[in-house]
């Protein structure tokens, strides 16, 4: 039972990780219908942010999320200036394989020698001293930190004016452009608060599992994808729940069948949730336009 | 307008066929005064390899509009069918050809039963769903070992006898490329193309939108079969690697390049893009060569920026398009 309780706990804390990326996905596959597959990288280029402000230049905890977070902030804000706007009213496959450009760009540029390099790195042990106790416990501060993100992020969306328009944005381009919303500007920080959260969810990565590496973002990158999707993608709480699902999936499946066949079992499950309820778990059937 | 008297031009079919006849021997000649080397005579045969499996992505996708970032899978199982059959009964012409039968046969069931129920999502959900089969074969490929111990699992199958030549590859793609002119131009194709046009107003028409949708997947999936094991014999080892995502990834991207729902195109990038990777690690000095990695995502970008249609937006060569069709523009 307590083994049980230990991977469930494992499993949701893989599964908070893969929130926080399948966030940003969610977030920019509802509001330019792309399919944003570099956001892997971002993710990873967040861990290698956190490891330097960690280990190089020995900021606390709780700045180098920041810094992780700016950082992917500005580079999904410049990816999405750079690569997807001019592609806007493009055929829609243009767009993603420019997506896809971009992430093997980020990935074999870092793979460089001069750049990070492709040997894995250790990343640094946190301790997050809270009020005079060091707390060393790792899950703790993956979910501490995700939770509180998560949280942000939904009042964010809820409260906000920013956020408003984003929702109206993603419902129609069209009428908000007529209400008044800079689509442009929306658009532009909705990549830039999705890969901040992706950035977060890299250096949370980095101290669960201490090895980062330039391609470390491809496997998350894609399952976090299958969980917004898995979720009903477009739809925030979908895409958190979604993960966490896949996440405890994964872990249960290496916990008692086999390592090997995790991803088999996690995509085996996002094409039977395709085939039952083709627009997610959370998402509402919605009948076809005629 | 007068295209077939105007000289030059391949006119009908029986001209595009001696075409290829004098460009396949004009290649042979080269190669036998070793002005084309083995080396380029081998990447030659890479280029038709990928251009076969290509021109079956854009009939999945340039003419049905079926997403499918799977097509890997179905080039994997091809390999490895074949590798298996040419391992057991020895190589040889004859083994050779019924691997590719086998492989293009075991392809287009497994096809058959995945594209069935799938073919149902529409646009990205078929692509998801096509990525999370193209990753669950990768898994099975690599666990293969322990059903069948000559798979080699994620090591990898090697042993297997080379015995793809350029002559082979260069066969299958003739007869590739005319099967599938023949097959766009009949009345088969336009059904196709009319349901990547507008599923429901095909189906408002009578075509059965289900059959089409189905059997263009099925061909172009044993499109990948036959690529698959002509590729297993031109470099004699096989390993899941090769079959992963980034597989779809590149044929997907020789299709849109090239332009969806056109033949021309994909041979074209085919060809090109398989000259390029291998033409940079010729010319990049030995201290750049991490960079061709790095350069060809960037041709990738800047290529969509400027050309989002591909080079051959749904053109074709004068010799691939049937007579008939040429004189009603």
């Amino acid at each position: 039972m307590s083994y049980f309780l230990q991977q469930l706990i494992n499993g949701l804390q893989l599964g908070f990780v893969y929130a926080l990326i399948a966030l940003g996905y969610t977030m920019v596959y509802g509001i330019v219908r792309l399919i944003n597959f570099a956001h892997g990288d971002v993710f990873m280029i967040g861990a290698y942010l956190g490891f330097f402000a960690l280990a190089n230049w020995g900021l606390p905890f709780p700045v180098a999320i920041i810094v992780a977070m700016v950082g992917c902030a500005l580079l999904g804000m410049f990816i999405e200036r750079v690569a997807y706007k001019p592609l806007r009213n493009a055929p829609r496959i243009s767009a993603l394989i420019t997506a896809m450009g971009v992430s093997l760009f980020l990935e074999n540029f870092t793979n460089l020698n001069f750049v990070f390099g492709p040997t894995p790195r250790a990343f640094p042990v946190v301790t997050y001293q809270l009020g005079g106790v060091g707390i060393t416990n790792v899950q703790l501060i993956v979910f501490g930190v995700a939770i509180l993100l998560m949280a942000a992020l939904t009042l964010f969306v809820a409260k906000t004016k920013t956020g408003r328009a984003m929702r109206a944005v993603s419902l129609d381009k069209d009428a908000a452009r007529l209400m008044g919303i800079n689509v442009n500007t929306v658009i532009s920080i909705t990549f830039g608060v999705g890969s901040a959260l992706a950035g977060a969810g890299g250096v949370l990565y980095g101290i669960a599992y201490p090895q980062i590496q330039p391609l470390m973002g491809v496997m998350p990158g894609l399952k976090a994808f299958v969980a917004a999707v898995l979720g009903g993608i477009g739809i925030i709480p979908g895409a958190m729940l979604g993960a966490l699902i896949m996440g405890v999936v994964e872990t249960f499946t290496s916990a008692y069948v086999s390592s090997t066949l995790r991803d088999a079992v996690a995509f085996g499950i996002l094409i039977v949730v395709l085939l039952a309820r083709p627009t997610g778990l959370l998402g509402k059937s919605q009948s076809e336009k005629v | 307008m007068g295209e077939r008297d105007s000289g030059f031009r391949f006119g009908s079919g029986w001209r595009a066929v001696v075409g290829a006849v004098v460009v396949f021997l004009v290649l042979q000649v080269l190669m036998w005064l070793r002005i084309i080397n083995p080396y380029w005579q081998q990447i030659a045969s890479l280029a038709g390899v990928t251009a076969i499996s290509a021109l079956g992505l854009n009939l999945v996708y340039g003419y049905t509009g079926q997403f499918s970032l799977g097509h890997a899978a179905f080039y994997g199982i091809g390999a490895y069918t074949s590798a298996i059959i040419t391992r057991s009964l020895g190589g040889s012409v004859p083994t050779l050809l019924l691997g590719i039968v086998a492989g293009a046969v075991l392809a287009g069931i497994v096809a058959l039963l995945i594209g069935l129920p799938i073919l149902r999502l529409r646009s990205d959900y078929l692509a998801i769903a096509t990525l999370g089969f193209g990753i669950i074969m990768k898994v099975l490929l690599d666990n293969s070992d322990a059903v069948i111990p000559m798979m080699g699992g994620s090591s990898g199958m090697s042993g297997i006898p080379r015995i793809t030549n350029f002559i082979w590859v260069f066969l299958f793609t003739l007869a590739a490329v005319l099967l599938l002119r023949n097959l766009v131009f009949s009345s088969v194709g336009r059904a196709l193309v009319s349901v990547r046009e507008d599923e429901l107003a095909a189906e408002a028409v009578g075509v059965n939108t289900t059959k089409y949708k189905t059997l263009g997947f099925t061909i172009g999936c044993m499109y990948a079969g036959v690529a698959g094991a002509l590729y297993a014999h031109l470099y004699a080892y096989l390993n899941p690697f090769n079959f992963d995502f980034l597989k779809s990834i590149d044929v997907l991207l020789v299709v849109v390049l090239g332009g969806l729902g056109s033949i021309s195109g994909t041979l074209v990038a085919a060809l090109a893009w398989t000259f390029l990777l291998e033409g940079l690690r010729v010319l990049l000095p030995a201290s750049l060569q991490d960079w061709r990695m790095v350069i060809y995502p960037l041709v990738m970008i800047i290529f969509m920026l400027f050309r989002p249609g591909g080079v051959f937006a749904r053109t074709e060569f004068g010799f691939l398009v049937p007579r008939e069709y040429r004189r009603r523009k």
